[in-house]
């Protein structure tokens, strides 16, 4: 089921939303005990909305995303829906309001099914750290399905839906979309309102779509795009033109093949890497090996400045005003009781690094310095583009791992964003695309970057690497 | 820098507002601990002159007119509190005032 | 009380101002005073999760037109995080601006020509407010507390001074200074009642020449009256401390109004460790410098520059006219008075009758606008009212608006003509004989009987000016 064919079939008559939307619900029911990818089905009221939608197609409007069923990462909000980000701290929440996107997507006629699991606030890189329970890979039930956004990946790998919303703090769309074989973009900072997303790390996090097309993620991403009053940091322009683009090709273009964005990664990926060097080539693009030692400080500034900033963000969920509330003699003591039996151990950890990290004493050491490291990330970036277009590397150092597998070593954990977290701290843009397969058949995403608002021209080296790699 | 401590890890703990029982605070102390001992490559950058960059973009006067906007309907506000009393957030006795 | 020969003491003073824009600080809810509990609030001053900040552009406004006022410097500025956990608080931080803030040293004088120094005027949202339940109502005892957001994100300007100020009658001059200055900016209103400016005093003591000591913050000062007290207060308690052989801690304390005494309300811990961290939320401010000048073109005349042109209408003042001048200054009237000049009213007069009958609450008198204030000192000046009358005018109109002379003639306030005055006079002169004899030997006291039996006849109509000439008349 793809996006763009529903969409039209939809406005054309050939089929109805609400016949679309029936049907996905039923893979939903199918699947979802065994993988838990949505942990908040909103079936009447994607039924009612699909109604809707084919009132308005009936009474003539014309919606780029008549009918399409989205699934919605948990951290977005939705009026009057439960929003938990994942924590048992926000079980039962049903926001007041609906995030910016959410409502860009509803106006262009998408129909939201739900809301899809993910790591607890986006902390984790396996979908393992949701307070209600871990999502499992479609493609391999044993596997994890990549993190934090996997849930929004699984329903599109299980055929759930066609497309979903994912956040990238620092990879939390693109490994996933690795993982389960999909495209995934993490799209310039700015580029996508953050209203009414769940924070996690302010400066780094982007909303972005999932699909098994890179014309389906265009697509969904030209809606959810431009500038939103409501957020302060959204790029003051209209959102940009994608779909014309995609089949702009590769040729007479620079790529610089990362050699800090294959270091470390399973062979097999690295294989993946260079044959997608040498069909962009054949496409007739320039690839030279180039090499960004900054790349290798990201890990250590992200995981000092997402903390940081987190630390500050989760501060509010104190159980005065909305969520879980565990009661205490005073009100501090309430404070330590819900925050401690609300947050998980790795939202724990994140806090408490944060707040040593901007603690008196140390913030000079730790998030003073991880903030100049990150300028000198950017500056390493303008450097690279200076000589490529774009860069290329691998996504995740490996295909999906097993369950469990990395959840007692948070490091080893943090170290499967090592290829993606570079992207986040400088602002820019990303795209994972499936290129191959590894071990067990299992899927192999390769990224490729670009500077701020480049977002068409790596979609355009997308689709060239989809068409050769891709099913 | 010195290893991190468990008295800093517990100090962390209160400023954040979470209790640590020892098993916890043994086993949080020794992964955080393990995170800043990766981070030691910062440490050693001679970083004197560079700039912090606190957001990507360089965006500035981003502001908005001074113009009302309906605000939210009191019972829905108050409908997700965990405790109501005469329209007001009630909690539990508050000791010591805001600094 | 005052300090021993050879000590001093230092104070600074920090005063938050809540701005008066339409909305709050960084979303559209209103900003108003006294509304239903809870009911100005929304995703962003409730912080619920997935809200953003966006900036007042009014707010920043006045936030640099108190910094010009202050002969401050704007500047490139930042917004920060100061986190710390409070439940009225909706995020459990506060945005405010921490090394780079909008207005950067400037100064102050004061009415008796000293000079205080302004550190900065910082913008920051406000918190919500909590009540107490059980025990005195107070924090202390209580069982319980609620909540109310509606003046969460409400904009502040945080003003602090330099430890400049030596006595606690100088940091009330400083505040009620600031507090003109403030309202002449349009920036406040300067309702210190309703917390609309809230002042924390520093204040320690020492010998002179020495360096300076600890000091102590003092908060919960709401009004002038009780800064001073404060003040006087803890300099004498820190001496007396000091003086037996003990030391001033670092701490907070809270000012008892009624028992007129501060005590400790918190010393400094481990939890003012506020991580202050930029807010990724918002974006620098940098204001090019038309925005500024266009700023400052907008700013009135301040109060130092008011008095002073009021004074020179009245040439030499005396101490009583020249307390008039500032009060018609703090109260705001200048248009009331120049109304009333323009239409050929004495300054002195003007002046006068604007510092006693306009004080108080000006949405009380809102029907006395400058125009009508103006028609009815004209009519007193040529004599159709007497000074009394004119006054019952003035509060007339206050109420409820209208024509000063319809207003007049409604009251039954008709002209007396002279020759009615002279023959009243002269009966009364008759029906009190022992009086008038006394008032002919010389005992002036006895015009204000008269003058009182004239306006007794009369029901306050007669012009006591003119009664007194008569009288005079009268005695030859
Ligand atoms: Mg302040
Ligand atoms: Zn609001």
């Amino acid at each position: 089921m793809n996006a763009l064919e529903v969409a039209a079939s939809v406005r054309a008559g050939a089929t109805t939303a609400v016949e679309v939307v029936a049907e996905c619900l039923e893979r939903v029911a199918t699947r979802n005990a065994e993988l838990n990818v949505f942990i908040h089905l909103d079936a009447e009221g994607a039924l009612a909305s699909a109604a809707r939608v084919d009132e308005r197609v009936a009474a003539g409007a014309s919606l780029p995303l008549a009918g399409v069923p989205v699934a919605l990462k948990d951290n977005l909000c939705v009026r009057g829906q439960p929003t938990t980000a994942g924590s048992r701290i926000l079980a039962g929440w049903r926001p007041p309001y609906d995030a910016t996107v959410v409502g860009r997507l509803a106006g262009a006629g998408a129909v939201a099914l739900g809301k899809a699991n993910m790591d607890e606030f986006a902390m984790g890189s396996s979908t393992e750290t949701s307070a209600y329970g871990p999502t499992r890979n479609p493609l391999d039930p044993t596997r994890v399905p990549g993190g934090s956004s996997g849930g929004s990946a699984a329903a599109v790998a299980a055929g759930m839906v066609p497309v979903a919303l994912g956040s990238d703090t620092g990879g939390s769309i693109r490994q996933p979309a690795a993982l389960c074989g999909l495209v995934g973009v993490k799209p310039t900072y700015g580029l996508v309102s953050r209203y009414g997303l769940i924070a996690f790390a302010s400066s780094l996090d982007q909303i972005g779509p999932f699909a098994h097309t890179v014309a389906e993620a265009a697509l969904v991403l030209e809606v959810i795009a431009g500038h939103d009053p409501l957020d302060t940091t959204s790029l003051p322009e209209p959102a940009p033109e994608l779909s014309s683009h995609l089949d702009d090709g590769v040729a007479g273009r620079r790529v610089g093949l990362v050699r800090e964005l294959v270091e470390g990664a399973d062979p097999e990926v690295l294989d993946a890497v260079r044959r997608a060097a040498e069909t962009l080539t054949r496409a007739g693009a320039t690839v030279e090996e180039v090499s960004i030692p900054e790349i290798k400080l990201g890990l250590s500034a992200y995981y000092l400045i997402a903390p940081a900033e987190a630390s500050s963000n989760l501060a509010r969920y104190d159980g005065v005003r909305y969520g879980l509330r565990v009661d205490g003699p005073d009100v501090e003591a309430m404070n330590v009781a819900t925050r401690t039996v609300g947050f998980g151990d790795e939202v724990k950890r994140r806090i408490m690094l944060g707040t040593y990290a901007l603690s008196a004493g140390y913030y000079d050491a730790y998030y003073g310095q991880a903030l100049k490291v990150r300028t000198r990330m950017i500056e390493a970036f303008a450097r690279a583009y200076a000589r490529v277009d774009t860069l290329l590397g691998a996504t995740a150092p490996s295909v999906a791992f097993a369950l469990g597998a990395k959840t007692q070593d948070p490091l080893a954990m943090y170290l499967s964003d090592v290829f993606t977290i570079p992207t986040n701290l400088a602002g820019e843009a990303a795209v994972s695309v499936p290129f191959g397969a590894g071990e067990g058949g299992l899927p192999i995403g390769v990224q490729l970057l670009g500077p701020a608002r480049s977002e068409a021209r790596l979609l355009a080296a997308a689709r060239v690497l989809e068409a050769e790699g891709g099913r | 820098m010195e290893r991190l401590s468990r008295a800093e890890v517990a100090k962390v703990a209160r400023l954040a507002r979470i209790a640590l029982d020892d098993v916890e605070l043994e086993r949080f102390t020794d992964q955080l601990a393990q995170v800043l001992e990766h981070a030691r490559d910062l440490e050693a950058l001679d970083l004197a002159g560079v700039a912090p960059t606190a957001h990507p973009h360089g965006l500035i006067n981003v502001v908005r007119d001074d113009e009302v906007r309906a605000s939210l309907d009191r019972a829905e506000v108050l409908a997700q509190a965990p405790d109501v009393v005469e329209d007001r957030f009630a909690v539990p006795r508050i000791i010591g005032e805001a600094p | 009380m005052s300090l021993p020969e050879g000590w001093e003491m230092v104070v600074g003073l920090e005063v938050h101002t809540e701005l008066r824009t339409a909305t709050k600080l960084f979303c559209g809810c209103a900003n108003a005073f006294g509304a239903e509990p809870n009911t100005q609030t929304c995703p962003v001053c409730l912080g619920l999760p997935g809200s953003l900040p966006v900036l007042n552009r009014r707010a920043v406004e006045l936030a640099m037109a108190i910094g010009l006022a202050l002969h401050a410097t704007v500047s490139p500025s930042t917004f920060h995080r100061k986190n710390y956990f409070y439940p009225d608080m909706p995020k459990d931080f506060q945005i405010s601006q921490y090394d780079r803030p909008i207005n950067a040293g400037g100064h102050l004088d004061l009415p008796d020509g000293s000079r205080v120094g302004i550190e900065r005027a910082h913008l920051e949202e406000d918190t919500g407010k909590s009540t107490h339940l059980g025990g005195t109502g107070r924090i202390h005892g209580a069982e319980r507390s609620l909540v109310d957001y509606n003046r969460a994100g409400v904009p502040l300007v945080e003003i602090v001074s330099a430890p400049d100020l030596r006595s606690s009658a100088q940091a009330r001059a400083y505040a009620a200074e600031l507090r003109g200055i403030l309202m002449a900016t349009g920036a406040s209103d300067g309702r210190m009642e309703e917390g609309s400016m809230r002042i924390d005093a520093n204040v320690s003591v020492h010998r002179v020449g020495e360096p300076f000591a600890t000091r102590c913050e003092l908060k919960n000062l709401n009004s002038l009256r009780s800064l001073q007290r404060a003040i006087d207060y803890e300099a004498d308690r820190q001496y007396a401390l000091v003086a037996s052989g003990g030391v001033v801690r670092q701490e907070t304390r809270h000012w008892d109004e009624d028992r007129g005494v501060t005590s400790t309300m918190r010393v400094k811990e481990e939890a003012d460790d506020y991580r202050y961290f930029q807010e990724p939320d918002l974006v620098e401010l940098d204001p090019a410098p038309a925005w500024v000048e266009a700023v400052r073109a907008g700013l009135g005349p301040m109060p130092a520059e008011r008095r002073a042109r009021l004074a020179a209408l009245l040439g030499t003042p005396s101490p009583a006219q020249f307390d008039a001048v500032e009060t018609v200054v703090d109260l705001g009237v200048d248009d009331h008075v120049d109304a009333a000049i323009a239409a050929g009213v004495e300054p002195d007069r003007a002046i006068a009758r604007a510092a006693n009958e306009l004080a108080g609450d000006p949405h009380e008198r809102a029907g006395l606008t400058p125009g009508a204030f103006a028609a009815t000192l004209r009519l007193e000046q040529s004599g159709d009212l007497s000074a009394t009358q004119a006054k019952t005018v003035l509060a007339t109109l206050a109420l409820s608006g209208g024509d000063p002379a319809a207003v007049a003639r409604e009251l039954g306030f008709e002209r007396m003509a002279s020759g009615e005055l002279e023959s009243l006079v002269d009966r009364l002169i008759a029906e009190h004989p022992e009086e008038w004899g006394r008032y002919r030997e010389g005992d002036d006291k006895l015009a204000q009987f008269f003058t009182g039996q004239v306006m007794r006849a009369t029901r306050g109509q007669a012009d006591g000016k003119a009664v007194v000439e008569v009288l005079r008349a009268r005695r030859g």
